[in-house]
């Protein structure tokens, strides 16, 4: 009977420690933790593609093919994105009609500071982008807001990564839960499949970076962000990020989102944490 | 073996009904109930590219006084919306199986 007893409280016992340890172990899956995300996301990366150097991920489908680096390094002597960085330049030195300048707008009169972008804004409760604060700017002053998926506000964005080329992205988080909310939301947006092609961002950039689709050389998802706006020769043009997550939509067979819906703008927060630490190389190119 | 049999075929065939071509009426309904589908899909950020194209052509042949293929592409449209709406459904879990962890 005692033996009974025994054996019966043991297994009773096991039980009780096997549930505690597994709700733990839920608890802490469901726990929003980003420093371990961006953890993740790096190591995932740095160990599938060992011999890329963690600053040349930015290069996108560079750093995945020899050959393509090379013909990028020679582009790079007379970049196609020039026209764009003259334009934005001009257009950031341009005062609106009522005397002020974007630089008013900025810390550091808007020089240097693309590192920092997307930042969440606790009085708003939400993510704000370059783009966004670009066009809140200019209605601030009166102006009409640029199209986020056109040659302006392109020009405008490449002006102000190229004075941050080089700096790490410097994305924070604060304490806050309205902002891990906003995280949890860009990765839950960046993994879920959509379309009827039933793609997420990653099933391309995380999954099969540096495969073909089509004519095309994937891009890691890590660091992806670092370059733009970027020049696409399959645009014949500039594009925003806006432009990015929008065509990237329509080539799964979904309908876009409208340019900066919340999801975009959370997803914009989501990539560009991750990537802390590699440095802004924008603007870009790509084919 | 004897006639009878294929007879009785033939006589059974003959009193089916043809195929009905389809009238503004069965537009209607498949068009509403495609269109019911869209508007749930679009409601979870989840509308495909090609219901809003299959939407369209059934409305163009409707236009066009093609009843059969309005309800042909109306009945696409249903069914595509349909599968944008298992798809918005099944991800809310399922995306999690991709995550980097």
């Amino acid at each position: 009977m005692k033996g009974r007893i025994a054996l019966l409280f043991g297994s009773v016992s096991v039980a009780l420690v096997a549930f505690a340890l597994t709700s733990a172990r839920v608890i802490a899956a469901d726990k929003v933790d980003p420093a371990a995300d961006a953890k993740a996301f790096q190591n995932f990366f740095f160990q599938k593609f060992p011999e890329v150097k963690h600053e040349d991920f930015v290069n996108g489908p560079y750093s995945m093919n020899a050959d393509m680096k090379r013909q990028w390094q020679e582009k790079e002597e007379f970049p196609p994105y020039e026209f764009a960085l003259e334009a934005g330049k001009e257009m950031f030195a341009t005062p609106f009609r009522n005397g002020k300048t974007y630089a008013d707008c900025f810390p550091n009169g808007g020089i240097g500071i693309r590192q920092n972008y997307p930042y969440f804004d606790q009085k708003e409760g939400k993510v704000v982008t370059l783009e966004l604060a670009l066009n809140r700017c200019r209605e601030a002053n009166g102006e009409a807001p640029y199209s986020y998926v056109k040659d302006e506000m392109a020009s405008l964005t490449a002006y102000m990564a190229f004075t941050s080329r080089g700096k790490p992205m410097d994305i924070e988080i604060p304490d806050d839960p309205r902002a891990l909310a906003a995280f949890e939301s860009g990765k839950r947006y960046f993994y879920t499949r959509r379309g009827q092609m039933n793609f997420s961002c990653a099933s391309c950039h995380v999954e099969s970076p540096g495969e073909r689709i089509r004519a095309e050389i994937l891009a890691p998802a890590l660091g992806i962000l670092n370059a733009m706006p970027i020049y696409r020769s399959e645009w014949s043009g500039m594009g925003t990020i806006s432009r990015r997550f929008v065509t990237c939509n329509s080539q799964t067979r979904a309908v876009p989102l409208e340019p900066q819906a919340d999801e975009y703008r959370d997803v914009e927060y989501f990539l560009s944490y991750v990537a802390n630490g590699l440095p802004i190389a924008g603007p870009g190119a790509r084919p | 073996m004897t006639w009878s049999r294929p007879l009785a075929i033939l006589f059974a065939l003959s009193l089916a009904p043809a195929a009905r071509a389809a009238n503004e009426a069965d537009y209607t309904a498949a068009y509403a109930a495609a269109e019911a589908a869209s508007k749930e899909a679009s409601g979870l950020r989840n509308q495909w590219t090609v219901t809003v194209s299959a939407l369209a052509a059934a409305k163009k042949a409707a236009d066009g006084g093609d009843f059969d293929g309005a309800v042909a592409a109306a009945k696409e449209a249903e069914a595509l919306a349909k599968a944008s709406i298992f798809q918005a459904t099944s991800e809310k879990e399922a995306w999690k199986a991709m995550e980097i962890r």
